[in-house]
């Protein structure tokens, strides 16, 4: 404000006295600078942290060199050191954050500034690489405020990654003199190197009152859950070197240690352990007589031998990641990235992220005080499994470790899920590599349950205009004892449906829907007034199914409410010649699909159906009107990998008075329309969901020689 | 002229000025003020010189992060179990591992003195670990101790506070400081500020709490457990509530409330606000007043009414009908309306702050609970209302899976506990998050079988893997003499043939040696023999000889034909957590004699298939080696034909369906059991064909003579095992099927040559 209003005034009398010209364009042209000079005074006025910041942010081209520099009085204030008790709900201002659909965290990045003591001398590096590409990410990102009062969390712009790299008085003296430090609640540091000789503390030994700590390296003593993050040490040769990733299997060494400065003592146990088992354990070390201009770090060495580094991480399946001085080390960000399985020996290491990950599916962690049984532990590791931790390894440094903006959003994401637990990412977000979140399927129904009998069902029947095979339809499944509610779908907007003095007199309430559209898709609505959590959906000319027929088939379901339950069954065939998929309606000993004609299926697939159907195949199906029950084959085996149950011999919907329905279906150009459904949602799909299957349920005693009236369903009806 | 312009200018600015600074607020909502600002945004700067820029640390420095000067690892380990004692405890410094490496896991209980008095509930916590696969009467092969004094409730005032417990303790030879103790508390502290000082010093023992808070909490050495009352189940456990699964979840309540208002002390804040979110229509929050001897002289304006509109609810009727439940902190963190909640299946909304979850260390409650903020209680209406009915339906069905698998009975609380600890004796041999988080849930997959997902039959699914595509042929053998029957060779050579069949193992449960390897029938695949001790239960020891994830278990005796067992394996192959096999029995509940019944006879349900003919994952061949206690493998060895029910039952617990029948082909000659055992008879297993029809209300066992004899006294003993396994397990986990599954064209009348399995349907 005040920088605002000096700017006004200095321009301001300048302008008065010149009023006295008789000018009249002139005296416009004044008129309209001094109204332009007025709204930007007010904008200034409304947005006071743009003052601030207009000098330091605007300019685009600048140096870190040029940033402001302030002066710390050798007297001001030092924060409190770490509080070891804080916790969310204890040092957390969740006010700040607020309430908002978008359910995300605002960050406000401090504008960079040079500190200095008294003397003029530096506190520490005005920013480190790692670390303003941290900020820049943070700063890219959707967490991103530039406004400091809608900010929910702070992130001071002064270095401390490396605690050897800064003057740990005079930083904190800088850290309380942020604008918004108020005792560091709400604000985040970022540090990977903690601690300092002799005692080497796990966590950041800069006072730091009760701003949150994203540490690498942090003990089970220093680390306080739930409040701070651990984060990985991120070895700068992940952007440097470009390891391939390789395919899992056995490598040429099992057991490679790859550290240097390790302390003789565990050398020596490593070295014992080599004794042991030979060529397949690897311990190197530093090289002692490289030439000239090869740099020490890409080199390492056993015996005579010279290996590079990191390259030779991939010719091992396990790999050692040792405790150093500290806990917390770059190495192991190396490991992961040469699909090394790593092998941690850190007793009461919080590892990176563990908040999130899952780490025992992607490393072996051995106690300090097992180290000489290691190879023996890791021998017991199942081969498959190794496979899959190699690949979760590289995973978890592709996703969490290979880049300073990796760390940083992961580290927000977490403080995220903290504040908005309720729209949290999952676990299996968190953990699963691509390729398993790909190819597994999370069934939506996946509480093995069977639901009361006494639920019933709803049936629903979708009709145009056959009222007379409508009206037996109703008839005959009103006969079935598990109906519970009959729906019918009037699917012609051009005619009424009956009155209601000629419909069937049933048992059961019987409800007409009347749609706005010709759809097929109405048959799938989860309209509110199915009740039940099985419905039949049965077409108009369905009269051929026996009662014990439906209601065996209701049983099926019962025991499978995830699944498609139908009477024929149909198939999909690779064609090799056509190098495409066919659909297939002969008699086969498979069955991949069953018809919607007639099948069970729980309510929650028409809410898929209707809402989730990936896509455009809802809308194709309804402008094609053919091919609605392939789609919700799809849909059903998609989400949940399991196959239909086909129920009982019926192969074929054939009555002697329907229309010419089957006829139909043998129809060439029925079948070829019918194939294309198939490519088509395959493509949408990205894959071929529908399993196919040999078998089909009958009731436990079909057809076995036994008197019919003792059987619970005798009258299953035919092919 | 000059002067009036001039004024008239000026006064022109000045209400430009006025308009803008007073107005301004308005006009910064123009989407033409909001527009220019997202323009200039101001991020962080890209630095002219950002790649010149220095890294944090010297890559070499980092690759080498040594200090020679430090003390060695040996000699730190030494010095940290000096510096973290007590309230610094972690396992490595307090926990003598050392304990544990002979003998395993064994947990071991004080005797009991006869002037103490236990509450019920320490009493049933007692008795789960003495009949929990870990116990050991006997200390010194002891990893774990637990003491007989009863810790749960350590509030002074209460009536079951245990006095003097320091002197106690001390007096124990085999405290040592309280290490690799395991102490139990229901209830810490007491009015007015409930500390979670339990009287005594517990030294190193490991403490499982409930309503532990986070601040207190030894994280990856205490364990947090739920607060259940003195009538929770032994055993067993009711079943959660959940019967359907529907959706949108239209329950009549989208949050409810009901309980205490306090009025002054610790946690009256939450519980004085709740009120606040009560819209009398799909949000229901009631308090009273009413608690304690003198609420009335706290009593406040609001009471009154409170305490009418409170009567109005039914606690239980809102459980049962509400989507979410608010679970406050009381006095204390944690509260029975968890527990009651999950069991709802009304998804928990926590306001509970810096309680540390029961079991958090392995329970993700991020898939089954609102953690809720006590100091956003008004946004949590907004919250909830915003969590998409998909989410809801998941979080519902995870609710009862942790309920059922952790939280219903004492003994399941208990040996949660008892694996948490467990796991971290052997940090790679533990289980994962995702194991304790997925179905059928931590305490039924064990880690000693093996630490990858693929070898367990529950998780191909969310693997996209699939079973292996061979099995092994597991038979096993009784006859007497050096001989083999007739049945056993054609058993032989019929699996043999079948193009799954990977390998055939016979086990060999006779005093006398098997024949020797000449007599045996030659075959296309090996042929090994395992030589058996003699026991029933024998047959389901994880061998390590079976390879493949499906075992087709076998008696000597069994028919079969290579298209019924082709058949069978590829539908396992669609049931890998299933027993399908084809002889089936099934249960029912005999309400005249009050009591489990089981029958051979013909029924329009099953739900148990013989194992003397079945296809099932080999894992369950650990699971009833190492997961039921001896004890219960000793009831089998004693029983006749109790090992196939006990193996259904365990299976049935685990997965909570039914066994798949499939066809068989029919047999129609009676197929008298021969008595067949190489001792004393009662090894013998009936014969598994089906057996010809027997109308369903005629007396059971339709065989003759001795051999009808004996079939009745197997009959009422398979009764007594029956009873006895849903009296161990504490509910009846069999389930009934109402199908059988036959290939597609089975007795189609369609021509033999287009059926894949005609040979299941020649009679």
């Amino acid at each position: 404000i005040m920088c605002a209003s000096a700017k006004y005034n200095t321009r301001g009398p300048a302008l008065i006295p010149r009023m006295k010209t008789k000018h009249r364009i002139y005296y416009i042209t004044l008129f309209s600078i001094v109204l332009l000079g007025l709204i930007a005074t007010g904008m200034f006025q409304f947005w006071p942290h743009s003052i601030e910041s207009s000098s330091d942010w605007t300019v685009e081209k600048r140096s870190v060199h040029d940033v402001p520099v302030v002066k710390l009085p050798a007297d001001s204030p030092i924060p409190e050191r770490g509080d070891l008790s804080c916790r969310m709900h204890t040092c957390f201002d969740v006010y700040r954050c607020g309430f908002n659909p978008k359910n995300k965290i605002k960050v406000y990045i401090y504008s960079l500034k040079k500190y200095v003591d008294e003397y003029g001398t530096s506190v520490s590096n005005t920013i480190s690489r790692e670390y303003n590409e941290l900020l820049t990410a943070i700063s890219d990102s959707e967490f991103y405020t530039d406004d400091v009062n809608r900010a929910c969390l702070f992130v001071p712009s002064i270095d401390v990654l490396n605690q050897n790299a800064l003057r740990i008085k005079e930083t904190a003296q800088a850290l309380a003199q942020l604008s918004r430090w108020d005792r560091g609640t709400n604000h985040l540091l970022f540090n990977m190197l903690p601690g300092g000789p002799p005692d080497y503390n796990t966590a950041l030994d800069v006072p730091r009152d009760r701003a949150l700590l994203a540490g690498g390296g942090f003990s089970t003593w220093t680390y306080r859950q739930g409040y701070d993050v651990s984060i990985p040490v991120y070895s700068s040769l992940s952007g440097e070197v470009d390891l391939p990733e390789r395919g899992p299997g056995p490598r040429r060494y099992f057991i490679l240690s790859s550290q240097m400065a390790l302390h003789p003592e565990y050398r020596s146990e490593l070295e014992a352990l080599q004794a042991e088992n030979g060529e397949s354990v690897l311990i190197l070390d530093k090289c002692t007589n490289l030439s000239d201009g090869v740099p020490a770090v890409r080199k390492r060495c056993h015996k005579n031998q010279v290996f590079d580094y990191p390259q030779v991480l991939q010719e091992s399946t396990f790999c050692v990641v040792l405790r150093g001085a500290r806990l917390g080390q770059a190495v192991l960000s190396d490991v992961l990235q040469a699909g090394c399985v790593p092998v941690i020996i850190a007793d009461s290491y919080i590892l990176p992220f563990s908040e999130v990950l899952d780490w025992k599916r992607a490393s072996v962690v051995i106690p300090e005080e097992k180290m000489p049984e290691m190879y023996s532990i890791l021998q017991s590791v199942p081969q498959r499994q190794i496979e899959e931790m190699q690949r979760q390894a590289r995973w978890f440094w592709e996703a969490y470790f290979r880049s300073m903006k990796a760390i940083a959003l992961a580290t927000l994401q977490i403080i995220n899920d903290r504040i908005y637990p309720y729209a949290a990412i999952s676990y299996e977000e968190w953990n699963d590599p691509p390729a398993v979140k790909w190819s597994s399927v999370s069934n939506p129904l996946f509480l093995p349950l069977i639901p009361p009998q006494s639920q019933g069902f709803t049936a629903i029947v979708l009709t145009y205009d056959r009222v007379e095979s409508l009206f037996r339809v109703i008839t005959e499944v009103s006969k079935v004892p598990s109906l519970s509610k009959l729906l019918v779908v009037w699917n012609n907007q051009n005619k009424n449906p009956p009155e209601d003095s000629l419909w069937p007199k049933i048992r059961v309430p019987l409800k007409v829907v009347r749609t706005a559209e010709n759809k097929l898709s109405n048959r799938f609505f989860p309209y509110d007034e199915i009740e039940t959590e099985a419905v039949l959906a049965i077409d108009d000319d369905i009269i051929m199914l026996t009662s014990d027929e439906l209601q065996f088939g209701y049983e099926v379901w019962r025991e499978f409410p995830d699944r498609l339950v139908g009477y024929p069954g149909r198939l999909h065939l690779w064609d090799h010649e056509m190098n495409k998929w066919k659909y297939e309606s002969e008699w086969t000993n498979e069955v991949s699909m069953v018809l919607t004609g007639a099948a069970f299926y729980h309510k929650y697939f028409n809410y898929l159906y209707t809402y989730k159907m990936p896509g455009d195949i809802k809308n194709w199906v309804d402008a094609h009107m053919n091919c609605e029950d392939i789609a919700m084959n799809f849909l059903v085996a998609n989400v949940t990998g399991k196959s239909v149950i086909k129920v009982t011999p019926r192969k074929k919907f054939k009555c002697p008075e329907c229309t010419a329905i089957d006829g139909l279906s043998l129809d060439q150009t029925h079948m070829v329309e019918r194939s294309e459904c198939i490519n088509k949602f395959a493509s949408v799909f990205g894959t071929m969901p529908l399993k196919v299957v040999e078998h089909r349920a009958d009731p436990v005693l079909y057809k076995d020689d036994f008197p019919e009236k003792l059987k619970s369903f005798p009258n299953i009806g035919s092919l | 002229m000059q002067t009036r312009k001039k004024y008239i200018f000026l006064t022109f600015l000045a209400s430009w000025l006025l308009l803008f600074f007073f107005g301004g607020d308005q006009l910064r909502r123009f989407s033409f003020f909001s527009g220019r600002k997202a323009e200039a945004r101001r991020n962080w700067p890209h630095w002219t010189d950002r790649s010149l820029l220095e890294s944090f640390a010297d890559p070499e420095e980092l690759q080498s992060d040594g200090d020679p000067l430090l003390p060695s690892p040996r000699e730190r380990r030494a010095a940290r179990l000096s510096v973290y004692k007590n309230s610094g405890c972690r396992m490595e410094t307090c926990f003598d591992f050392s304990r544990c490496e002979k003998n395993g896991f064994k947990v071991f209980t004080y005797p009991r003195e006869r002037d103490q008095p236990l509450s019920e509930s320490y009493s049933k916590i007692l008795a789960s670990i003495e009949r929990s696969r870990y116990y050991t009467p006997n200390p010194a092969e002891a990893c774990l101790f637990i003491l007989s004094i009863d810790t749960l409730d350590r509030d002074h005032l209460s009536g079951q506070y245990v006095r003097n417990v320091d002197e106690k303790i001390r007096g124990f030879p085999l405290w040592n400081g309280g290490r690799n103790h395991l102490i139990f508390n229901l209830y810490s502290g007491t009015w007015p500020n409930y500390t979670e000082d339990l009287g005594f010093d517990i030294g190193q023992a490991i403490l499982a709490k409930a309503s532990f808070y986070t601040e207190n909490f030894r994280p990856g050495f205490d364990i947090s457990i739920p607060l259940f009352s003195k009538d929770h189940p032994q055993r067993g456990g009711e079943r959660g509530w959940l019967y359907q699964d529907s959706i949108p979840p239209k329950k009549k309540y989208l949050l409810v409330f009901k309980g205490k208002r306090y009025l002054t002390g610790i946690g009256s804040g939450t519980r004085n606000a709740l009120h606040h979110i009560h819209n009398g229509k799909d949000i229901v929050s009631l308090t009273t007043c009413k608690h304690g001897k003198d609420w009335e002289k706290h009593k406040d304006t609001r009471c009154d009414k409170d305490n009418v509109d409170y009567e109005k609810f039914d606690y239980q009727e809102l459980l049962h009908n509400s989507t979410f439940c608010i679970v406050p902190r009381g006095r204390r963190l944690g509260s029975f309306r968890f527990l009651e909640a999950l069991q709802a299946a009304c998804i928990p909304v926590l306001l509970s702050d810096g309680w540390e979850l029961p079991f958090a260390e392995a329970i993700d409650w991020s898939k089954a609970a609102v953690v809720g903020n006590e100091r956003l209680l008004l946004q949590i209406p907004s919250a909830v209302r915003c969590i998409h009915p998909e989410r809801v339906l998941a979080f519902q069905q995870q609710t009862q899976f942790l309920w059922d698998a952790y939280f219903s009975s004492v003994d399941k609380i208990v040996h949660t506990t008892l694996e948490i600890i467990k796991d971290r004796l052997l940090p790679h041999r533990s289980r994962s998050r995702f194991l304790w988080n997925t179905l059928p849930g931590g305490l039924l997959a064990l880690p000693d079988f093996s630490t990858h997902l693929g070898d367990f039959p529950f998780y191909y699914l969310q693997r996209g893997s699939s079973p292996s595509a061979k099995f092994t042929a597991f038979i096993r053998a009784v006859s007497p003499a050096g001989s083999l029957s007739q049945p056993i060779l054609r058993l032989i050579q019929a699996v043999s043939r079948s193009q799954y069949c990977a390998q055939i193992l016979v086990l060999w449960s006779c005093e006398k040696p098997p024949p020797p390897s000449g007599k045996w029938p030659q075959t296309t695949v090996p042929l090994t023999i395992i030589q058996g001790r003699g026991k029933l239960s024998d047959r389901f020891f994880p061998y390590a000889a079976i390879q493949t994830d499906a075992v087709l278990s076998l008696d000597e005796h069994t028919s079969l034909s290579t298209s019924e067992v082709d058949f069978a394996f590829v539908v396992w192959r669609s049931f890998p957590e299933r027993i399908v096999g084809f002889p089936t029995r099934s249960h029912f509940w005999d309400p005249e004699q009050r009591r489990w019944g089981y029958t051979s006879k013909w029924t329009n349900e099953i739900s148990i298939v013989l194992t003397a003919a079945a296809f099932y994952h080999r894992y369950y061949h650990s699971l009833f080696t190492e997961f039921l206690p001896a004890g219960l493998r000793e009831l089998v060895d004693g029983l006749a034909a109790c090992e196939d029910i006990l193996m259904n039952v365990l299976v049935a617990a685990v997965t909570k369906l039914p066994p798949i029948k499939v066809t068989q082909r029919k047999q129609h000659k009676e197929t008298v059991s021969q008595q067949v055992a190489c001792k004393d008879g009662d090894a013998g297993s009936p014969p598994v064909g089906e057996r010809s029809p027997s109308p369903p209300r005629s007396p059971p066992a339709k065989v003759k003579g001795t051999a009808g004899m004996a079939g009745g006294r197997r009959f009422s003993q398979q009764q007594d095992c029956l009873n006895q396994l849903a009296d161990w397990f504490g509910y009846m986990p069999l389930v009934s099927s109402q199908l059988r599954l036959d290939p597609v064209l089975f007795k189609d009348q369609v021509s033999v040559l287009r059926k894949k399995y005609p040979r299941l349907e020649k009679p």
